[in-house]
C-alpha cells in the first residue's frame, strides 16, 4: 500500500536538496519534487536518467535537411529545370550553394520546432491543461517533496522534519 | 607547479627542425635554374603523373593565363609565339616560387596559431573569464612563439621586397607598368608602406604580448589587483587595434597575393581560421601536459569549454568560407569570380577537402557533449582541424603563387616540419620560464572550481 504520500514543504533550496539527498539515502522512494525555479543539481541528486530531447532534436534536423534537398531537387531540377537567370539547373550538385540557405533554415526549422513539440507531448502539456501543483505555494516561493510513505509513517515524517521541512502534509488520497 | 621540457619531446622537435631544414633546402635545389629546364620539368611532370590528358592540361594552362593576376593578359589575347614565350616564363616562376610558398605558407600558418591564441587570450581577459584563468600561463607560453614567429615571417615578406622571390606579383615594377589595375592601387601596395604596416601590425601584437605577460606574473607578485585591471585596459584596447590591424594583415600578406583581387569579408574569413586554429592548439597543448601531470586542476569542464570553442569556431569559419564563396559564385563577376575558378579547375581536392576536414568532421564529431570530454577525441579532432586549416592557406597562397604545379611534397611537408618543431620548442621552452598556474588573479578560484 503505497498510495499514500507525505507532501514535505522546504523554503530554502539548499534545504530542499539535502533533504533529497538524505530521502534517497534512507532508500525512501520520491514521487515527485515541485520547485519555482530551476534548482541546479537537483535532477543528479533525485537520480533521474539524462534527456534524450537533443539526440531527437539532431535526427529531426536530419529530417528537415532531407525534406529541403529532395523538395528542390524535384521542383529546381527534376520537374522544370528551367534557365533562371544563367544559373546551371543541370543537376543538384551544380546549383547546390543556391540552395544551402534553404537547406540550414529548413534544418533549423525543423530541429527546432519539432523537438519543442517533443517536449510538449514528453512533459503532457497543452493549453487547457489542468494545472497539477499540489500547493499553489510551490510557484511562487516554497519547494515540496511527495515522499511514498513506506511502514513507518512516524519515521518518516521525524525524518521530514529533521531534514529542515516548514511543514508536513498527510493528504487523504 | 613549474613544468620541465621533457627530453623527448625536446628532440623530437630538434629532429623535425632538421628534418624539416634538409628538406626545404632540398625544395629549394630543385628548382629550374632557367626556363629550359623548367619546361623539362612540367613536361617530365605530366608525362608521369597525367598520362593522357596532357592536351587538356594546357589548353587549362592557357585559360587559366588568361584569368591569372592579368600579368599577360595584353599577349594571351591572342598572340600565339608570343604568348608561348610568356607562359613558358611564367611557369619558371612558378616552380621558383614553390619552395618559397611552401616555406611562407607554413611560416604563416604557425604564427597564425599563436596571433589567434592571442586574441582568445585578449578575449577572455576582457570579457573576465571565470573558467579561463587556469589555462593562462598555457596560452602564455604558446603566444610567446609570436616574437620568432612574426620575425620569420617579416624577413620572408623583406626577401620578397627585395626581389628573392616573385610570390607577390605587385612589387615588380615591370608587372606594375604595365598594368592600369596595380598602378591604381600603388597608393596602398608599395613595397614601403607594405613593410611599414607589416612592421606596425607585429611591433604592435608582439608590445601586448609582452606587456600582457609581465602584468600577469605581476599580479602573482603584487598585494592588490591593479595589475589584473591594467591587464583588463591593455587587453580590450588590443582588441580594438587586433581587428583593425589582422584585417590590413590579410589584405597585405595573403589577399595582395592576386593583386587583382578583393573581397570584403576576407579579413574576417582568415580571423576565423587562425582563431580556430589558436584554441585548438591551446586545447591539445592543455590535454598533453594534463596526461603528463602537470595541470592537476584543469578538468573535464575545461576541456569541453576548449572543445565547444572549437566546434563553433570551425562553424563560424565555414559561414564565413560560404558566404565569401556563395556571393561571388551566385553573381559571377569576371574580375570576382576568377579566384575561385582558378582553385576549383586546380585545386579541387584541397579545396573540397579542406572544407570537409574544417566542418564536417568536427560537425559530426564534436557535437555530443559527451565527446567533448574525452580528451583522445579532442586530440583527433584538432590533428584534424589544424591539417584543415594548414590547406587553408595553402589553398589562399598556393594559386597565387606557384598556379597549377603545386604538389604536398618535399619543400611543402619541410616547411611543416620545420615549424612546428620550432613552434613546439618555442612554447615548451617558455613553458618551463613560469609557475603553471596563476596565484593572484581574482578569478582563479572560480575557475578552479570550473564545472560545466
Amino acid at each position: 500500500m503505497a498510495s499514500t504520500t507525505f507532501r514535505a514543504l522546504y523554503d530554502d533550496d539548499d534545504l530542499l536538496m539535502h533533504a533529497v539527498k538524505k530521502l534517497r539515502s534512507e532508500k525512501y522512494h520520491i514521487e515527485e519534487v515541485y520547485t519555482p525555479f530551476p534548482v541546479h543539481g537537483l535532477d543528479k541528486a533525485m537520480g533521474l536518467a539524462d534527456t534524450r530531447i537533443a539526440i531527437t532534436s539532431f535526427l529531426y534536423g536530419c529530417l528537415g535537411l532531407a525534406v529541403a534537398i529532395t523538395m528542390m531537387n524535384y521542383i529546381m531540377i527534376q520537374d522544370w529545370p528551367q534557365d533562371i537567370g544563367g544559373k546551371p539547373s543541370f543537376s543538384y550538385l551544380e546549383n547546390m550553394p543556391a540552395f544551402v540557405p534553404i537547406m540550414f533554415e529548413m534544418t533549423v526549422f525543423f530541429a527546432a520546432h519539432l523537438m519543442v513539440i517533443t517536449f510538449y507531448l514528453r512533459s503532457k502539456m497543452w493549453p487547457f491543461k489542468k494545472a497539477e501543483n499540489p500547493d499553489i505555494r510551490t510557484t511562487d516561493d516554497r519547494f515540496l517533496v511527495e515522499v511514498a510513505v513506506g511502514n513507518d509513517e512516524e519515521a518518516l515524517k521525524e525524518l521530514l522534519l529533521d531534514t529542515g521541512a516548514v511543514e508536513v502534509q498527510v493528504p487523504k488520497k | 607547479m613549474k613544468y620541465t621540457f621533457s627530453n623527448r619531446l625536446k628532440i623530437g622537435s630538434y629532429i623535425a627542425m632538421g628534418l624539416g631544414l634538409v628538406m626545404l633546402i632540398a625544395g629549394f635545389m630543385n628548382t629550374p635554374a632557367n626556363v629550359e629546364e623548367a619546361k623539362a620539368m612540367v613536361a617530365a611532370a605530366h608525362s608521369d603523373g597525367h598520362g593522357g590528358h596532357g592536351g587538356d592540361a594546357h589548353a587549362d594552362q592557357t585559360n587559366a593565363m588568361a584569368s591569372h593576376d592579368g600579368e599577360h593578359t595584353e599577349e594571351a589575347a591572342g598572340h600565339g609565339e608570343g604568348h608561348s614565350a610568356s607562359h613558358d616564363e611564367h611557369v619558371y616562376h612558378q616552380l621558383k616560387n614553390r619552395p618559397w610558398s611552401a616555406l611562407y605558407v607554413a611560416a604563416f600558418f604557425f604564427f597564425m596559431i599563436s596571433l589567434g591564441t592571442l586574441a582568445f587570450y585578449a578575449v577572455n581577459r576582457a570579457a573576465q573569464a571565470g573558467w579561463a584563468p587556469l589555462l593562462f600561463r598555457v596560452m602564455e607560453g604558446i603566444t610567446a612563439y609570436l616574437v620568432p614567429g612574426g620575425i620569420i615571417v617579416f624577413v620572408l615578406l623583406v626577401l620578397s621586397v627585395l626581389h628573392f622571390n616573385h610570390m607577390f606579383t605587385w612589387m615588380d615594377a615591370e608587372v606594375v607598368a604595365h598594368d592600369a589595375l596595380l598602378q591604381g592601387k600603388q597608393g596602398y601596395l608599395n613595397p614601403t608602406f607594405f613593410l611599414i604596416r607589416a612592421a606596425i601590425f607585429l611591433g604592435g601584437w608582439i608590445a601586448y604580448r609582452q606587456i600582457s605577460r609581465k602584468l600577469s606574473l605581476a599580479q602573482d607578485k603584487a598585494d592588490d589587483d591593479s595589475n589584473f585591471k591594467k591587464n583588463f585596459r591593455w587587453s580590450a584596447g588590443f582588441l580594438v587595434f587586433y581587428l583593425i590591424s589582422e584585417s590590413m594583415m590579410s589584405w597585405d600578406w595573403i589577399m595582395s597575393l592576386n593583386p587583382h583581387w578583393f573581397s570584403t569579408l576576407f579579413g574576417w574569413y582568415v580571423f576565423a581560421s587562425m582563431f580556430v586554429s589558436g584554441i585548438t592548439v591551446i586545447a591539445m597543448v592543455t590535454i598533453y601536459l594534463k596526461s603528463k601531470g602537470y595541470l592537476q586542476e584543469v578538468n573535464d569542464s575545461h576541456i569541453h569549454d576548449l572543445a565547444k570553442f572549437m566546434f563553433g569556431i570551425s562553424i563560424f569559419w565555414t559561414y564565413l568560407w560560404f558566404s565569401q564563396f556563395m556571393l561571388i559564385w551566385y553573381a559571377n563577376i569576371p574580375e570576382e569570380v576568377t579566384y575561385f575558378v582558378t582553385r576549383i579547375e586546380h585545386y579541387k581536392l584541397p579545396f573540397f577537402g579542406m572544407l570537409a576536414l574544417n566542418f564536417i568532421f568536427p560537425l559530426l564529431v564534436l557535437m555530443n557533449s559527451d565527446y567533448k570530454r574525452v580528451n583522445w577525441f579532442v586530440i583527433m579532432t584538432g590533428i584534424i582541424i589544424l591539417f584543415g586549416h594548414y590547406m587553408d592557406v595553402f589553398n589562399m597562397v598556393m594559386p597565387a603563387t606557384v598556379g597549377e604545379n603545386w604538389h604536398l611534397g618535399i619543400p611543402e611537408i619541410g616547411g611543416i616540419l620545420f615549424f612546428g618543431g620550432l613552434f613546439v620548442f618555442w612554447t615548451f621552452t617558455a613553458l618551463t620560464k613560469e609557475e603553471l598556474m596563476p596565484k593572484r588573479n581574482p578569478f582563479i578560484e572560480e575557475s578552479r572550481h570550473f564545472h560545466y
